[in-house]
């Protein structure tokens, strides 16, 4: 079998989510080639290499690909993976907006955000967010599918030693042009590889409310979320919404702070492996998933947190 | 300009689903049921695009058994102009959804196609992009803003580390996230409209269409449960619990 991934980058790294994909190519099992596709990318290229697992690392260099632009992608992927077994991408809102196209362009089903392999050709996908885990399996030539990073360990990002290869293949079109992008500077680490999350919801009031978070962010390290509702309030960018159509964590530590536990938000972090809840409902559903439950004002409780760590 | 905005039927977003124990699917007999929370929205932006003057005609399109056609009907009630029902089983495929949407497009000469980015059923997120490879069509997922004049869709999309602004030239596959607008409610007037307006009926075999998909649910399970934990009495227990039973800090 040959695998193709997809990686992941800003044309000057490689991102996380990427070796959590090669880890799920590994349990397929076959070769693996990486495909870089961006402009002026070589330290990604370099870095793919060294990843554990990978046997070759084909770089499309390119202006047509420097923003990721899923019109062009999508037929330079479909091209190079038409004969693969299996084309991979993490399941980010980058892979997400790629591979459907890639497996149109091919003819084939698209299997999404998997959070486990049972064979070549059979995986687990959460569905009904995530109240279901539903057992697929594909007959398609052609396997493409997003990975739910949190799902897989993060591949070495040392050991390989894959070859380098550069590919001369341009797809560029003019329907689809590139505009601006306004992304979120932050020192902290990013919510979805975070070893702990601090999330804040409706019951933060307002969007200030949040440095009380921040301050115990600071103290342990940690990432800091929010919940659907906090987001339609406007209180924080939409970055950090975790939850069925924000982002999937599954942390050490998950801090729930003034968040009621909508369906919705625990698809997002249920996978966590110790959730604590702060809420001054007793009766909210959140405390049903959270190992530690303080029933308490938020306004008192968060403060006081960030004292005593 | 026509827009096409596809309406799925879907569990509504509040019921707590139950997987049934031979482990076939999902058990919905009895749920309620309700337009996909994402179609929703796309349904408000064409609406939307309608009062403005951008858009001449909104066409509301499901696939799926008779009953999807109150979900028509409640587009119909927002302010679509007349529906399509294509007539076929419950659970259609994403790339085979693409292919029927794709041969209304070509039939009804559409410039702008609204869907949700995804339904909260089978959480695929992929028919947009789908549709946009068989048609050629540029493609503006996860949208937050959308700006459409001189024939092009200006689309603000919600991405991992922020958001991204593409320009796209029509026609244009647009798909919907939370941030796009705040649906309205049908008015009463409005729903009795509604029943006045016409829903046509196709088959995806009369379309030129197969549906079957090279993909099979083998199973379906509930996921690992939870277990509640404890409550704790106050801050000093709880990080004494963290630092000594579940040692995270």
């Amino acid at each position: 079998m040959s695998i193709l991934v997809i990686a992941e980058h800003d044309n000057a790294a490689l991102k996380p989510a990427t070796l959590h994909t090669i880890t799920a190519a590994s349990e397929i099992g076959g070769d693996i080639t990486v495909l870089v596709a961006g402009t002026g990318c070589d330290a990604v290229a370099q870095a793919a290499a060294a990843v554990n697992g990978v046997s070759k690392v084909l770089v499309a260099d390119n202006a047509a690909y420097e923003h990721q632009m899923p019109e062009n992608l999508a037929e330079l992927i479909a091209e190079v993976g038409k004969d693969s077994s299996h084309i991979l991408a993490p399941a980010t809102t980058s892979g997400k907006n790629l591979m459907p196209r890639v497996a149109a362009l091919l003819g084939v089903a698209q299997i999404s955000d998997i959070t486990a392999v049972k064979g070549a050709d059979t995986f687990v996908r959460p569905i009904y967010a995530g109240n279901a885990l539903a057992t697929v399996q594909s007959s398609d030539s052609v396997k493409v599918i997003t990975v739910r990073a949190t799902a897989f360990d993060e591949a070495a990002k040392e050991g390989g030693s894959g070859t380098v290869e550069a590919i001369d293949i341009v797809k560029s079109q003019d329907i689809a042009t590139f505009v601006s992008e306004e992304l979120t500077q932050s020192e902290r680490p990013e919510l979805t590889g975070a070893k702990i999350v601090i999330s804040g919801g409706r019951g933060m009031q307002n969007g200030e409310n949040f440095a009380m978070l921040e301050k115990v962010a600071d103290k342990l390290g940690a990432a800091i979320g929010a919940s659907r509702a906090a987001v339609d309030a406007g209180f924080v960018p939409n970055d950090m919404q975790v939850g069925q159509t924000g982002k999937i964590v599954a942390p050490e530590l998950y801090i729930a702070v003034g968040i009621s536990g909508a369906i919705q938000h625990l698809a997002g972090m249920k996978d966590s492996k110790v959730i604590v809840a702060i809420n001054k409902d007793e009766e909210a559903p959140i405390f049903q998933v959270a190992d530690y439950g303080l029933v308490a004002d938020l306004f008192q409780a968060v403060p006081e947190l960030a004292d005593k760590l | 300009m026509k827009i096409l905005v596809a309406v799925k039927r879907v569990v509504d977003a509040y019921v707590k689903i139950r997987v049934k124990s031979d482990g076939s699917g999902v058990d919905l007999a009895n749920a309620k049921m309700a337009v996909n929370p994402f179609c929703e929205i796309a349904i408000e932006e064409a609406i939307r695009l309608k009062e403005k003057g951008v858009a001449d005609e909104v066409i509301a399109v499901s696939i799926g058994e008779k009953s999807c056609q109150e979900q028509i009907r409640t587009a119909l009630a927002l302010g679509a102009d007349r529906g399509i029902h294509v007539d076929a089983a419950a659970d259609v495929q994403p790339l085979a959804v693409a292919r029927v949407l794709q041969k209304l497009i070509e039939k009804e000469g559409i410039d702008l196609v609204l869907l949700g980015k995804q339904s909260i059923d089978s959480d695929n997120n992929q028919v947009g992009q789908m549709l946009g490879a068989l048609t050629g069509m540029p493609q503006g997922t996860f949208a937050c803003k959308l700006e459409v004049a001189d024939g092009k869709a200006m689309v603000t999309r919600e991405i991992d580390g922020g958001e991204q602004t593409v320009s796209l030239t029509l026609p244009a596959v647009v798909t919907t996230d939370l941030r796009l607008n705040e649906p309205r409610y049908a008015s009463l007037p409005n729903i009795m409209k509604a029943k006045k307006k016409t829903i046509d009926t196709v088959t995806p075999d009369e379309l030129g269409v197969d549906v079957s998909s090279g993909l099979k649910v083998v199973s379906v399970e509930a996921p690992p449960a939870r277990s509640a934990g404890i409550k704790v009495e106050s801050i000093d227990e709880l990080i004494s619990k963290l630092k000594t039973e579940a040692k995270v800090i």
